[in-house]
């Protein structure tokens, strides 16, 4: 870890200016990415912004009825928030399946969405990686990926993003919002993750010096009725190797609304849209949760050792589905 | 306020176990180094530096944190409590007591952060958070009961490598409801 | 003062549950672990690491990092001090990981290739990252598979009696089955680490280790100095496992101290560790079984397989389980290894035992499978009178009293045998048994019990208390030794001054360094007058047990254990989870119940670990592993432990001065195959290779959908 310069700031507009445009500094939440990368060497910055005590601690209704996050809420405080967990359960479950105890109360919203791949390769200085240093190969395609990416990954990077919150602020169509120096911004987390393509170091849409202030979740009904279930190698503090954010409302057995997400399955949340068309006005049984799911899936390439991705994926849905359908007949 | 914007030192003072502590630091040390080069207070263990481990958990305005993913610079102005300001006095925690009783450890090398981290999930749960096994996340559905699979998955993020977890978990659960009959008399007594 | 020994109505200690004598100490976090004593002027050293798997290395760019802020030097293999090569270890041959900087070759990703030393940790790291090491690399080979080319049978990996095909050919059924199971490493919670200092003419280190004594006398010998002249300290030590003999950290402290003439302290990273401390080998096992329709085996066949390094070799022999656990007409063992580019695989957890038990148990789950016979009534068919291989008489064998009581507890009678029929919503439910021996050894060692004249006891042996509560069983039997309160008994160990004793390893460190202090209790009892008058420095006796050991008649003896476990399967998700696990074990006399449960439970969790979790993988491009820390190497977190029970059936050594067997083992052997076999009975399908993961589960599920 090369030396740097520390600054604390209290300002949103003061932050923005502070980091300005030098490409070595970064801004620091709870540290709990950031800080573990320049551990390993993968992140060198030469100047650290601590942006955790921004004012942008507050959980708040939005004039519509849905909800804004500040960027520095912890991950802790997003999953206890009363009306989260009443009007977007999947969201508060997705947070505490992440991590631990520990660093969720250290985590913040903003720092979650900017979090990096644990993937093996990437992490580890000593070995190539297109993401770390570009044009130095993929070596998870020949080697070990059996926790990488079937959907929308390429020739170039196969890693999926490791974020549970993220997943299921994707099914419900989140909002970042964010800072410049040239004034605010807004992106729909559905456009925050790039394609991998030929350029996985270039990760996310933020314009270069920019802070995430928040991300609003519009007022959805459906959401009350949502689930997040994720299946890891082990119980609890582990990184998922196939999630599900999903939320359904069903009406007289036919699917009047559907949302879901998956994750650890793409290098970005991956809404599942063409499950999505396939269910609407459907019927909400099995079958339909399994032909949704086919549907989807349809544009997966699995590498020789995840495969088993595609029947996970398949059996979550119709498994989440189902719970959620017999919940709602209830 | 420390020195210019490129310095990578700064002077600052941190607030531990109720007392101050005045030291300069390098930006790169973390709160865990702070502690155990630079104050002797070498309770609060290293097991991994990642953040993958939980050995190093301290409390940090109350809340149990990983102290190896902590800066020190950015711990200024924070409180920070060690297992070594756990007990009062010479009178043990009853999180401390339990696992001394109950055989809560093995080598003992990630035991001070399963303590702080058992008086974390004991606030927490005190203060109605769900856990990733809550099956009812709604508040309308209340707090579940700490149960061991409650607090089996609240305390994941402390690894045993003896094995101790089962001892551990009993210790949890006793401290815990110690806790809960005590709080009976006395409405709301902090952690520590 | 005047002594007082065997005057108070002693109530015996050993046999009672008694917390852990430096308990407080552990829950307050004041016991100081190896890297936490501090030193004026102490300097920091970091670990650089070789990052290709074959070659030598051309240059050291040392200049520019000499020239870093707070740097005081970097040693390597252009400027280390020599060290001796030529001595032998109380092992054999001594491990030439330990030769560091003394020559250019690479051999393995991972070997040390420079220590950076800097005034102070964070200025080390950031050097020993800068550090430009150029390389000629060579083709690798890290590629461990079943049959592999290279397979040869190391000197005494063998052992049989029958005639194999024959008794096969005459079998009414015959299990012939390939297991594997992957490298697994130790990861202490405890990194190693180790100060050094020149102390008067001494070489002081305070090292993470588990026996000190072994660690001074290697380091005497690299460093060509008086035995006397080195003393190693290991108060307490953050668990082991067999990781923490004399390893590089150590080694380089004490280099870097004599080069700098300043106190510098060590301390590996946890992703270091993989490379550094040796793990258990990934092992490729086939097993044959024939019997007879009612169950009577005709043929044992266990063939292993198992890696080594180029350098050294080390044999993870996992045949030798089934020795003594079984009888059988024919009965061939035999380990294979073969050399690849790879640090050297050591001693981890029951070596040779847990991987062996999971390979021969899980095959005896098929064969009960096979001949319709419940598990626990097929191995009890098959229990051998005297030893199978030696024709000696076992010491004390009580498996089948484990397996009773454990079915009584367990309520294994009501067990529908059938597989895949017990479902709890998406869940399948199973059950499964596996059996346990591990191999009950003493050797010679020294302790010293001195009578204080305030009517204190001080007991000095370099015994090491890794975690498993050796301190405090220690303390109770030299208690009970003097027939005095424990309270009056101060147990000083983890100090290589105190003298020679055993390492804290192969389940037999209680045990030796217990015979050791009852000895020398013996001796100072005879000395002490009653109501006589003691000395200000107190009157001491020694011992040395080398003799009592040595004599020692040659016979069977073993621990031994039934594990049983519970899981719940989803098959549409591939979780397995652990609902139950009880082990029963005959395993000597038990002097602490408290912390002796533990040392059980604690092994049974390694069993459920290895059955779920863990497994480190190996790159081939690069040689080198790939999530080589402890979010890529996953062991069992809390929420995947359940209430595990152990317990014991009364079991004796009848030659030990306690009855003492040795319990740090016997909890993990034939856990995880009782975990896969609860698997197959849940699913209906065997898993043969561990970890027995999701998508593992998933896929057998898919397969059995798409058949």
């Amino acid at each position: 870890m090369r030396e740097f310069g520390y600054e604390r700031v209290l300002d949103v507009s003061g932050a923005v200016a502070l980091l300005g445009d030098d490409p070595d500094a970064r801004f620091l939440g709870g540290g709990t990415n950031l800080v573990d990368l320049m551990k390993a060497g993968v992140e060198r910055p030469t100047r650290l912004v601590d942006v955790r005590e921004l004012p942008l601690d507050r959980i708040e209704f939005t004039p519509d009825g849905g909800l804004h996050i500040g960027a520095t809420v912890t991950n802790s405080d997003l999953a206890a928030h009363p009306e989260v967990r009443r009007h977007f359960p999947a969201l508060a479950q997705a947070v505490l399946a992440g991590a631990s105890g520990q660093l969720r109360n250290m985590a913040t919203v903003g720092g979650n969405l900017l979090q990096r791949t644990r993937c093996g390769y990437f992490t580890d200085l000593a070995k190539p990686c297109n993401k770390r240093a570009p044009g130095s190969g993929c070596p998870a395609i020949e080697g070990e990926h059996h926790n990488h990416a079937i959907l929308g990954a390429s020739a170039h990077c196969v890693a999926t993003h490791p974020s549970d919150m993220a997943v299921a602020l994707t099914a419900f169509d989140a909002l970042v919002s964010y800072e410049t120096a040239d004034g605010p911004g807004e992106l729909p987390l559905a456009d925050f993750y790039l394609p991998v393509g030929d350029t996985p170091h270039r990760e996310t849409a933020l314009p270069p010096g920019a802070l995430i202030t928040g991300v609003t979740l519009p007022a959805a009904p459906v959401a009350a009725h949502s689930r997040y279930r994720k299946v890891r190698e082990r119980a609890s503090y582990a990184f998922a190797i196939g999630s599900i954010a999903a939320a359904l409302d069903v009406r007289g057995d036919v699917v009047r609304e559907v949302r879901l997400a998956f994750g650890a399955v793409a290098s970005r949340p991956w809404r599942a849209g063409e499950a999505e068309r396939v269910l609407t006005g459907g019927p909400a049984s099995a079958e339909a949760f399994a032909a949704a799911a086919d549907a989807e899936l349809a544009a997966a390439r699995p590498l020789p050792h995840n495969g088993f991705k595609v029947p996970l994926m398949r059996n979550l849905v119709v498994a989440v589905l189902t719970e959620l359908a017999e919940e709602a007949a209830r | 306020m420390g020195p210019g914007p490129l310095s990578t030192y700064s002077a600052i003072t941190l607030s531990i176990n109720g007392e101050k502590y005045t030291l300069s630091v390098d930006h790169r040390t973390t709160l865990l180094d702070a502690l155990r080069e630079q104050l002797d207070l070498t309770g609060t263990k290293k097991g991994c530096d990642q953040g993958q481990c939980g050995a190093c958990t301290v409390l940090l305005d109350g809340r149990r944190t990983v102290s190896c993913l902590q800066l020190a610079v950015a711990a200024e102005g924070r409180a920070i409590t060690t297992i070594e300001g756990v007990a009062d006095g010479e009178r043990l925690h009853p999180v401390q007591q339990a696992f001394l009783d109950l055989d809560g450890y093995q080598c003992g090398y990630c035991t001070p952060g399963q303590i702080c981290s058992a008086l974390g999930v004991i606030e927490e749960h005190a203060a109605g958070w769900p856990s990733a096994v809550t099956a009812d996340v709604r508040p309308e559905a209340g707090v579940p009961p700490l149960t061991a699979e409650e607090i089996r998955e609240r305390m994941s993020g402390n690894l045993c490598r003896c094995g101790a977890y089962v001892s551990i978990v009993q210790a949890v659960a006793r401290a815990a409801e110690a806790q809960v009959a005590e709080a009976g008399d006395d409405t709301k007594e902090a952690a520590a | 003062m005047t002594t007082t020994t065997g005057t108070a109505a002693a109530t015996r200690a050993v046999g009672t549950a008694h917390t852990r004598v430096e308990g407080l100490a552990k829950v307050t976090g004041a016991a100081r672990y190896a890297g936490e004593i501090p030193h004026p002027e102490l300097a920091h050293g970091w670990l650089v690491l070789s990052t290709v798997a074959r070659g030598r290395v051309r240059s050291v760019q040392d200049a520019p990092v000499l020239a870093m802020p707070g740097v005081l030097t970097v040693l390597h293999h252009g400027n280390a001090p020599r060290l001796e090569s030529d001595y032998t270890v109380p092992f054999g041959q001594p491990d030439p990981a330990l030769q560091l900087f003394q020559h250019d070759r690479i051999p393995y990703v991972g070997r040390p290739v420079a220590l950076v030393v800097a005034e102070t940790p964070e200025q080390a790291r950031e050097a020993a990252e800068a550090l430009v090491v150029e390389y000629d690399e060579e083709p690798h080979d890290v590629a461990f598979f079943a049959g592999r080319p290279g397979m040869y049978t190391p000197e005494g990996s063998a052992a049989h009696k029958g005639d194999l095909e024959a008794e096969l050919a005459a079998s009414a059924v015959v299990v012939d089955a390939e297991y594997t199971t992957p490298e697994e490493h130790h990861s202490p919670m405890e990194p190693h680490a180790a100060t050094a200092r020149w102390d008067g003419g001494r070489l002081e280190v305070i090292d993470s280790n588990q026996g000190s004594r072994f660690v001074a006398d290697e380091l005497a010998k690299l460093f060509s100095l008086d035995p006397d002249s080195v003393r190693v300290r290991s108060e307490h030590v953050g668990g082991g496992f067999g990781s923490k003999g004399t390893r590089p950290h150590s080694v380089l402290a004490a280099m870097a101290a004599t080069v700098l003439h300043r106190p510098v302290r060590v301390v590996m990273t946890r992703r270091q560790m993989f490379a550094l401390v040796g793990y258990r080998s990934p092992t490729a096992q086939r097993v044959r079984l024939g019997a007879d329709a009612d169950g009577r085996l005709r043929a044992l066949d266990h063939q292993a397989e198992c890696q080594t390094s180029t350098v050294f070799e080390f044999i993870e022999r996992s045949a030798d389980f089934g020795r003594p656990v079984y009888d059988a007409d024919a009965h061939h063992t035999v380990t294979r290894a073969v050399r690849l580019d790879v640090p050297t695989p050591t001693w981890m957890r029951a070596p040779g035992e847990a991987p062996g038990s999971f390979a021969l148990e899980s095959a005896f789950d098929e064969l009960a499978e096979k001949c319709g016979i419940d598990p626990i009534e097929l191995r009890l068919r098959n229990e051998p009178t005297v030893g199978p291989l030696s024709g000696l008489p076992f010491s004390s064998r009580n498996l089948r009293a484990c397996f009773e009581e454990g079915a009584r507890r367990f309520g294994w009678a009501d067990r529908d045998p059938r597989p895949g029929v017990r479902r709890e919503g998406r869940r399948l439910l199973g059950t499964g048994v596996a059996a346990a021996a591990f191999p009950t050894l003493s050797a010679p060692s020294t302790a010293a019990v001195t009578a204080e004249a305030d009517g204190t006891f001080t007991v000095r042996v370099t015994a090491m208390d890794i975690g498993t509560g050796a301190r405090t069983a220690l303390t109770q039997v030299a208690a009970d030794a003097l027939e005095v309160a424990p309270g009056r008994i101060r147990m000083r160990i983890g100090d290589s001054d105190f003298g020679r004793a055993i390492i804290a390893g192969g389940s037999m460190g209680t045990r030796s360094w217990a015979w050791a202090i009852i000895a020398a209790a013996r001796e100072l009892r005879e000395r002490l007058v009653p109501g006589g008058a003691v000395p200000p420095e107190g009157i001491t006796a020694r011992s040395d047990t080398s003799a009592a050991v040595g004599a020692l008649t040659e016979m069977e003896r073993h621990t031994f254990g039934a594990q049983f476990a519970e899981v719940a399967v989803d098959v549409t998700t591939g979780e397995v989870r652990v609902q139950r696990m009880l082990g029963i074990f005959a395993a000597g006399r038990i002097v602490n119940p408290l912390t002796a449960r533990g040392q059980f439970i604690g092994g049974m969790t390694w069993g459920l670990s290895m059955a779920l979790h863990e497994e480190a993988v190996r790159d081939q491009a690069s040689g080198g592993h790939v999530g080589a820390d402890l979010a890529g190497y996953h062991f069992a977190a809390h929420a995947d432990v359940p209430a595990i029970e152990a317990d014991w059936v009364d079991d004796p050594d009848p030659d030990d001065p306690v009855g003492i067997k040795g319990i740090g083992e016997i909890g993990v052997v034939g856990a995880a195959a009782a975990i896969a076999n609860a698997v197959w009975h849940a699913t209906g399908v065997r898993h043969r290779n561990l970890p027995i993961r999701p998508d593992r589960v998933l896929g057998a599920a898919e397969g059995a959908l798409g058949a």
